[in-house]
């Protein structure tokens, strides 16, 4: 299964939600937001929304700026 | 007497917002934060590093519970971007004030105003508090507080220029046009461009670049937050006339040795 986090392309084997992308990832799962496709998947879901192949995810923070 | 700064019922009593962006480390960005008196802070939200991934939070650096985080939409170019990064800073940070930033070309980071109030009015209706960011277009302006916008946040010099104010008629005729706050973002160089601009009545100043290449930070922060002072007492004060010629200050009859 091919997913594009944060433009890149990933390739997994299995099934993965939100929150197991993020684990596999070793990202912080604080101050951070999630959008599949172009839409936020509020925090509380991360663990029950599954991805699928193709999906477009992005995973941003806060960092400095004007 | 009491003068505050209220944004969308929230009151402060510093009229100098920063931002975050450039500065050598978080902790220089809090040590400016701390010096400046600033009470809101400007944020941006990007893509997490997945390969470089870095431990450190800016916010644990600034804590979001005594100071007013305000997430930006830097970097967007159209209404739809803009409301998409708005949706995630929301997400990310919990904090439903918005910095709409939507620009229009990449030379001179000028906001396409026709994409911004798209943005604002859909940002609005999904129960954000917006604060645009805006050229110094009075008839825009008054288009913004129409559609109920908490602020608006006219330019003084493009972006990172550090020009100083370049049309105070305009920021007048802001003032003028609109009862919600107006704040001058962008374009000052230095703590001295200050006050002409808080001397004209605007509400606040929101200034990032200026502080981050000054050669001391934390200096300049405590000279802006000086200077935000003085020009605001000023406009309080109410200004003097201006007069072509001369008006002698010491009493003309009287004067030694003349009849």
């Amino acid at each position: 299964m091919r997913i594009v986090v944060n433009g890149k392309d990933m390739l997994f084997g299995e099934q993965i939600t939100i929150l197991g992308l993020l684990e596999k990832l070793e990202l912080s799962k604080e101050g951070i937001a999630v959008a599949v496709n172009g839409e936020v998947i509020p925090k509380s879901k991360h663990d029950s929304f599954s991805l699928k192949d193709g999906d477009e995810v992005e995973v941003v923070k806060v960092v400095g700026g004007g | 007497m009491e003068d505050y700064l209220e944004i969308a019922g929230r009151r402060f009593s510093s009229r100098l917002m920063i931002g975050s962006g450039k500065f050598k480390s978080f902790q220089q960005n809090k040590e400016v934060l701390e010096a400046s008196g600033a009470e809101i802070i400007t944020v941006a939200v990007r893509r997490v590093n997945i390969t470089d991934k870095d431990k450190e939070n800016l916010l644990d650096y600034i804590d979001p519970k005594i100071y007013q985080i305000l997430p930006n939409t830097a970097g967007c170019y159209s209404a739809k971007e803009a409301i998409n990064t708005a949706m995630l800073a929301r997400e990310a940070t919990g904090i439903n004030w918005i910095k709409l930033e939507v620009i229009g070309d990449q030379k001179t980071l000028l906001p396409d105003m026709e994409q911004t109030l798209e943005a604002a009015k859909i940002l609005i209706k999904e129960g954000f508090v917006v604060l645009p960011y805006i050229f110094d277009d009075p008839i825009y302006a008054k288009k913004f507080e129409d559609i109920g916008c908490a602020a608006v946040m006219p330019l003084a010099a493009p972006i990172g220029s550090g020009l100083g104010l370049q049309n105070p008629y305009n920021i007048i005729f802001i003032r003028e046009a609109v009862s919600i706050p107006v704040i001058v973002d962008a374009g000052i160089g230095s703590a001295a461009d200050i006050p002409p601009v808080m001397e004209l009545g605007v509400d606040a100043i929101l200034t990032n670049t200026a502080l981050a290449e000054a050669k001391d930070p934390i200096m300049m922060a405590k000279a802006m937050k000086h200077a935000t002072i003085a020009g605001r007492l000023s406009y309080l004060a109410g200004r003097m006339p201006r007069r072509t010629y001369a008006v002698p200050s010491s009493p003309l009859k009287g004067v030694p040795y003349k009849n």
